[in-house]
């Protein structure tokens, strides 16, 4: 394995990573559009309407998930070669996590997690949204910890 | 155009008020109106009630209930008839509340629930040997579980002193082994709790099943709620005592949800015109008895608990000609009623009814020859189709390539357009194949009669389903409607092709069940698509091979159409599937219909609903968006309680069904539920409607082995049964711990937990085709609870000895009732005939030494040798046994959404196996009898 020099993972992660909290954010704000489909209710009365907009929203949630839990596992293996071991084991419950949640999708395939038929049932949304919140907690905490990081690493070093 | 309709419909309206009843007694609808009738038998108090909105035909546009927002404040102009709100037809309150009323059954049953009211001994019929149908909680006990002609069981300790107390009533009657008098009693304590929650020791109770049918329980409410509740048939809750807080749902361990069948034929109905329909201002509930009026201006919402004003209209009592009555209208003295909606709650002009059938016609079709008998019943019923003047009809085919019939009016013969372009089907003549039933009748008739004949050499055997499918949706894009499919292979070519995914050797196999999922999305796509054009796809699956049903299927689920599967069908190989397809059809093509349907479910402030089942669209978090109702359409929800329930002593539900009917006619039918709020968990126990959560659990189940596996599925049945009772037993501590307790209102749950495992689509170990487990599955998720608690637990009756003892009068036939046996080998007796009820099939068990002149009166052969193997009628004799038997079988099937079929199964034929397996109390090779199965609860509990 390639030694990197100590302060790399956090330099290099430093500036995705505050586009990277935007993730969940977007989940949120499109969970509440899925909730709140009083809006606009000439475009949603329609049938047609409201459920393209489901379908769009959900498939722009489907968008998001490979990208960050793509970003995500390279964090951590960007850790793993760094040898920073306390990093890494913040971060792996999360990696198992998306892992468990990739590979129990439904099974015909496209569908990567957020399923237009089943999205509306408040306890998936209720889930999702949930899991939403807990990832923009973790990302913003994990934010000013690399910040953190970055900082006492380039002093120390 | 539309205004044409308008006014045409309000005419329809006006005539409904005026003319006598009679009128809607004619046509189909009104058979099916009596389907009921087993539970509401009110046909013959029905007759002088005019209200049977059962004749709907209705029509109109649009969608979103949302829409008609300030409704109530609007929309008089539009209105010939100010206020008059037709209907109510009949008005005569009374006829309507005691019908409607939820005590299920006037007649048959004195007692609504199982209540065994110590029936006395001395009752007990014996002298004829003949039980009395009526009015034993229990059937007789039997000498132990050891004397039991049933399977090895393991050891019981029949040594109890409660069990041995009933021995003297066992003696008494030597000979009633089969029989199934009760002698309910077993008083094993005297307390004073309510019925439901006396405490039953279920290992030591043997005639756990009530002789007569189960019924709904009744809500705790004061009589006049009571009165006013909504059927139990249309609308039910699985705990009717609504715990007050999550916490206290949670310690019960019992699911609460709610079952719909909102829109299923009804004999009366009060079908309301008025220019405001009144609403609540916040959350736009409906107006419904069991608001309260604070005063005779101002009501306040049951739902929302917000204070509305009553509007001038609504202060003028139509039926009564009187003003000022509020309380008094309609609306508010039935927690049924239709309202006929004004334009608010259109989105667009009224949509026609529109069918299309796409017709498989490779090989394999013809081959089936289910052809033939589509086409002669559509040209039977044709004229019967639900609809309007402005009905339109079209015909698609296609094997590996997609014909469409040019229909257009003027044309001397149809006109087959053939597209062999699967990859980007387009319309070949957009306007002329979807036409005007009228108009181009002849030529539809020339085409149904010379289709059977068209394809009868075709060499084709690929089927491109996808591509027909697509060309569906945009044949149906403009105006929405039904599509019939008919399909009888895996679709081989184009969009949406299928492998085979079964194998064989996987069938019995105790582990895994794969492949219960799609392995495509292109139809949940398509579904999707469809349900935005208000289209709906009903599937008709005839194959004999593996078809992947569990693909196949989501063009239907969430399209909100229905699915119908009939195994190895041959028209004449299989005569008895071809009846039944035949049968099925009639039904499906003239049972009523809506379109452009949307239900909301709204509850009480606190109550929230998560996770719907059946077959729709989930448009937002309370609103099921469906193409198309039909009347056997069954639902379910899940609710969960968010805010603590303290501040009041009453939660209502309400559904509504803003539909198009086949008329052209805008209506809302609202139903609405008022359950009381109870803060103890005794009080819990006492209201669990057993059946109910049963068929909660039953889809949730389905959900579970989708997205985790069947096994986990299973688990998840067992561990229900299991938390349940053992919370029960944490709650009444006093009794000994080793005993396995329920409380009486939940003593038939382990049983029917049991039955769900041994049925289609939960079982293992059992050889099953996959295409059969996939099709119970959607059967569980969609079928109403009557039906579906026939699938889960059939009904087994003894109809060697019918009797008019405790019969009923159906239209002036006399339909007896013979008790309930329980679904063990013990109760067969060679000398009996049994009739098994399983939903959608009947099974006719004839003993070796059963009675000859039953074999003669009845079945028609002079003895049990000459019986054939393969009988599927009863034939018409003329003698009191074949009369009564024939009556109670027609009572049994009338008006199922699924047509049964009968076999007649000897004892020692190859078949019996079929009519073996329903016996879900007896061990089979991979699954425990009841009472293993009590003892392995008893274990896990003690665990």
């Amino acid at each position: 394995l390639i030694r990197f020099p100590p302060h790399f993972p956090f330099s290099l992660l430093f500036l995705p990573t505050s586009p990277f909290v935007w993730y969940p954010l977007w989940s949120i704000i499109a969970f509440d559009e899925l909730r709140t489909d009083f809006k606009n209710p000439i475009d949603q009365g329609n049938p047609r309407e409201r459920l393209k907009n489901i379908e769009r929203i959900c498939c722009l949630l489907r968008k998001l998930v490979v990208p960050e839990y793509s970003i995500h596992g390279l964090f951590c293996l960007m850790f793993l070669c760094a040898a920073e071991w306390v990093t890494l084991g913040l971060n792996i419950p999360l990696l198992f996590y998306h892992l468990w949640r990739y590979f129990h999708r439904p099974a015909d395939g496209s569908e990567v997690m957020y399923d237009a038929v089943s999205i509306m049932n408040a306890d998936i949304l209720n889930y999702c949204q949930k899991e939403s919140w807990c990832k923009l907690a973790f990302y913003l905490l994990s934010f000013f910890y690399y910040l953190y990081s970055m900082v006492y690493t380039l002093v120390s070093f | 155009m539309r205004y044409t309709f308008i006014s045409v419909e309000m005419i329809t309206a006006q005539q409904e008020c005026t003319v006598p009843k009679e009128v809607y007694h004619k046509g189909p609808k009104v058979k099916e109106g009596m389907q009921y009738g087993d539970y509401v038998n009110n046909q013959a108090s029905s007759a002088p009630t005019p209200l049977s909105s059962t004749s709907d035909d209705e029509e109109e546009e649009e969608e979103d209930e949302e829409a008609g927002v300030d409704s109530s404040s609007t929309t008089s102009s539009a209105s010939p008839m100010p206020n008059s709100y037709d209907a109510l037809e009949g008005g005569s309150y009374p006829d309507m509340l005691s019908s409607s009323a939820s005590s299920p059954a006037p007649d048959p049953a004195p007692e609504p629930d199982p209540a065994p009211a110590p029936a006395p001994a001395s009752s007990a019929p014996q002298p004829s040997k003949m039980t009395k149908p009526f009015g034993y909680g229990y059937p007789t006990l039997q000498p132990g579980y050891q004397n039991a002609t049933a399977p090895p069981n393991s050891g019981v300790p029949p040594s109890s002193p409660g069990y041995s107390g009933f021995q003297p009533y066992a003696q008494q009657y030597p000979g009633m082994n089969q029989l199934s008098s009760g002698l309910g009693g077993l008083s094993l304590q005297s307390s004073p709790q309510p019925e439901s929650l006396r405490p039953i020791n279920l290992t030591q109770e043997r005639n756990i099943l009530p002789v007569t049918p189960v019924w709904a329980p009744v809500p705790n409410l004061n009589l006049d709620l009571k009165k006013l509740n909504c059927s139990p048939d249309s609308f039910r809750c699985t705990l009717t005592n609504i715990p007050q807080t999550q916490a206290l749902l949670n310690k019960a361990k019992l699911p609460l949800g709610l079952l719909l069948h909102p829109f299923r034929d009804l004999t009366q109905l009060p079908v309301i015109t008025s220019n405001t329909i009144v609403r609540c201002r916040s959350c736009r509930t409906y107006i419904n008895p069991f608001v309260s009026f604070i005063d005779q201006r101002r009501w306040k919402c049951n739902l929302c608990y917000r204070v509305n004003d009553v509007p001038e209209e609504f202060m003028y009592n139509p039926l009564t000609r009187s003003y000022g009555e509020p309380h008094k209208r309609p609306e508010v003295q039935n927690s049924t009623v239709e309202f006929i909606a004004s334009s608010d709650y259109m989105l667009r002009p009224p949509q026609p009814a529109v069918y299309l059938f796409v017709l498989d016609v490779s090989h394999n079709a013809v081959e089936a020859g289910y052809l033939t008998i589509l086409c002669q019943s559509l040209l039977e019923n044709l004229d019967k189709l639900p609809g309007d003047s402005r009905t339109r009809i079209g015909f698609m085919t296609f094997d590996s390539t997609i014909h469409f019939y040019n229909l257009q009016e003027g044309l001397s013969q149809p006109q087959m357009l053939i597209v062999s372009d699967i990859d980007d089907v387009f319309l070949p003549t957009p306007d002329s194949l979807l036409v005007n039933l009228y108009e181009s009748k002849e030529l539809i008739k020339d085409l149904l009669n010379a289709l059977p004949n068209m394809f009868t050499n075709t060499r084709e055997t690929h089927s491109a389903l996808g591509p027909a499918l697509q060309a569906a949706f945009k044949l149906m894009s403009p105006t929405g409607g039904r599509v019939s499919v008919f399909q009888t292979q895996l679709p081989s070519l184009g969009a949406g092709l299928l492998q085979s995914r079964e194998d064989p050797n996987q069938r019995s196999s105790t582990k895994v069940v794969q492949h219960l999922g799609p392995a495509t999305d292109f139809y949940k796509k398509l579904a999707l698509d469809c349900s935005g054009q208000q289209t709906a796809v009903d599937l008709f699956l005839l194959s004999s091979q593996y078809s992947d049903l569990a693909s196949l299927a989501c063009m239907s689920k969430y399209s909100a159409g229905c699915i119908y599967y009939y195994p190895s069908f041959h028209y004449t190989h299989n005569p008895s599937q071809a009846e039944k397809l035949q049968k099925d059809l009639k039904r499906y093509l003239t049972r009523k219909i809506g379109f452009e349907a949307v239900m909301r479910i709204r509850c009480t402030k606190g109550l929230s609903m998560h996770t719907f089942h059946g077959n729709f669209f989930v448009r937002s978090t309370d609103l099921l968006s469906l193409a198309n109702i039909n009347p056997d359409a069954g639902f379910a929800v899940q609710l969960s309680i968010e805010e603590n329930l303290t501040d009041t002593s009453l939660v209502c539900f309400q559904t509504a069904l803003l539909y198009t009917s086949s008329k052209g006619e805008r209506r809302i039918r609202v139903h609405t539920l008022c359950l009381p709020v109870v803060s103890s968990l005794a009080d819990v126990y006492a209201g669990v409607d057993v059946q109910a959560a049963i068929c909660l659990l039953a889809n949730m189940a389905v959900d579970r082995s989708v997205s985790s596996s069947l096994s986990d599925a299973r688990d998840a049945l067992v561990n229900a049964v299991v938390d349940s009772l053992s919370a029960y037993g944490s709650m009444v501590s006093n009794l000994q711990h080793s005993a396995l307790i329920a409380p009486s209102s939940l003593k038939l749950f382990p049983l029917y937990v049991l039955a769900l495992l041994k049925q289609k689509a939960f079982r293992t170990g059992t050889s099953t085709r996959l295409d059969d487990r996939v099709y119970a599955m959607c059967q569980i998720k969609c079928q109403p609870l009557v039906h579906l608690m026939k699938m889960i637990h059939p009904n087994l009756y003894r109809i060697d000895r019918l009797t008019d003892e405790g019969a009923i009068h159906v239209n002036d036939k006399v339909v007896p009732q013979p008790p309930l046996q329980k679904l063990s080998a013990e109760k067969l007796t060679r000398e009996g005939a049994f009739l098994m009820d399983c939903g959608s099939v009947f099974y006719i068990w004839i003993g070796k030494s059963c009675d000859n002149h039953f074999i003669e009166d009845v079945l028609g052969y002079p003895n049990f040798a000459s019986i054939p193997q393969k009988m599927t009628h009863l034939p018409e004799l003329d003698t009191l046994s074949s009369e009564r038997a024939r009556s109670f079988i027609t009572w049994l099937r009338d008006n199922r959404p699924l047509s049964p079929i009968l076999h007649v199964v000897k004892d020692e034929s190859p078949a019996k196996t079929e009519f073996f397996q329903h016996l879900i109390e007896d061990r089979t090779e991979a699954a425990f009898s009841y009472y293993e199965f009590l003892l392995h609860i008893q274990h896990q509990i003690c665990k």
